[in-house]
């Protein structure tokens, strides 16, 4: 016991996490690449039309999972900061601010693609509808989370109220992910079920999952590559980081 | 009691708090934060008599009548308790088709007709190739007759 949890915090010390990270970074980004490059493949020449949408519908493979990942990173960061805040570790707040812009960057391909895709089939490019503002909001809640880290010089409070402000939007996700099934919505239910039921053709659902391994494995490569330049800003006064530079300089 | 414990605690009765509260606005906001009203809701009086408000339901089959010389549609949406006679004017998108579901924005005028402004179409979460549908479709049929012929 003594000993797993000696190895579960070394890696919680910037010092021994960036090499990790490092090494970690080119794996995912390997798999980023054919993962993508498999599930692109198979969203355009693969996967059978639909019986009512025809072509239209293959947004689909971009647009479901980019808004799985921007739910998901953002409860991933809720998390890091939860750590942060109960053990004062100081990864923790660097892997919350890594992850950031990539969560940002998927709440925003899902709206933008959302909006490509309700103009021909719904009429519109926009509506007001709970499942589109909620996740609105999540895309806001990214921004202000990244800029009020920025705002505030003294790094710890910075962290802090970045936690904070984290940990606040978390009930966000949930309104996101139930919308459809509590209110009356523009947006259709949705097709992957919790209780493991689907209704969509196979060969679309497994298109569907590629394309969602892609973005994982698109996002922790980015975070890590992220990671490593927080660490070096934050740990400059640091004797490893002095000697790593030193190295090069 | 160690004062990461204490943190933990914090923090999980925050959380607590905060998902209590969210789920009591929530709860009270229930009406107002739906997108529209079905036809059922519009015969029971909850949808506003004298506002705009949007109606949802499916476009009843052989309903749709299309007047000539301008772009004036009529039909009717159903949630299969209620219908609704809807009147547009303008350009509906592609997915609208009857049995399809629908989403008109407009007011109920005296005579109980729904004049429409805005329609958009709303599509299900189901997706599957052509030859799917139309095998599901046969099926279906087949079944139904064999209920009917039962009968």
């Amino acid at each position: 016991m003594q000993n797993r949890l000696i190895n579960w915090f070394k890696f919680s010390s910037p010092a021994t996490f960036y090499p990790l990270a490092g090494r970690l970074a080119p794996i995912f980004w390997v798999l980023a690449i054919v993962l993508i490059g498999i599930g692109l493949y198979m969203s355009f020449f693969v996967a059978p039309v639909d019986y009512k949408q025809g072509d239209g519908y293959r947004i689909i493979f971009i647009h479901v999972p980019a808004s799985w990942m921007s739910m998901f990173i953002y409860i991933v960061m809720a998390g890091w900061s939860a750590i942060g805040l109960i053990f004062n570790t100081r990864l923790s707040a660097m892997m919350a601010q890594a992850l950031a812009p990539t969560g940002a960057m998927f709440a925003f391909v899902s709206l933008w693609t959302g909006s490509f895709w309700g103009k021909p089939m719904w009429g519109t490019w926009w509506v007001w509808d709970a499942r589109i503002t909620s996740e609105l909001i999540l895309l806001f809640l990214y921004l202000g989370y990244m800029a009020l880290v920025g705002a505030i010089d003294d790094r710890r409070r910075a962290d802090r109220a970045g936690a904070i402000l984290l940990l606040v939007g978390v009930v966000n996700v949930p309104i996101i992910y139930f919308s459809v099934k509590w209110w009356n919505t523009l947006h259709q239910g949705a097709t992957i079920k919790m209780n493991g039921q689907t209704s969509m053709d196979e060969t679309m659902l497994q298109t569907m999952l590629i394309m969602a391994l892609g973005f994982w494995a698109y996002s922790i490569a980015a975070a890590m590559v992220r990671v490593r330049a927080i660490i070096l800003e934050r740990e400059m006064g640091a004797t490893w980081v002095r000697e790593l530079i030193g190295d090069r300089a | 009691m160690k004062a990461r414990h204490k943190r933990l605690i914090l923090v999980a009765a925050g959380l607590a708090i905060l998902g209590l509260a969210t789920s009591l606005v929530l709860n009270a906001l229930e009406g107002n934060l739906s997108y529209f009203f079905s036809p059922t809701e519009v015969a029971e009086g909850k949808a506003p008599a004298d506002h705009v408000f949007r109606l949802g339901g499916m476009v009843e089959k052989g309903s749709v009548q299309r007047a000539e010389g301008d772009l004036t549609v009529r039909f009717v949406v159903t949630d299969f308790h209620k219908k609704i006679p809807v009147a547009y004017q303008g350009i509906l998108p592609d997915l609208f088709a009857e049995g399809q579901g629908v989403i008109a924005q407009g007011k109920l005028n005296a005579d109980g007709v729904f004049v429409a402004d805005e329609v958009l179409a709303k599509h299900d979460e189901n997706y599957m190739p052509p030859e799917v549908a139309a095998a599901m479709k046969a099926g279906e049929k087949a079944r139904m007759e064999t209920t009917a012929a039962g009968n």
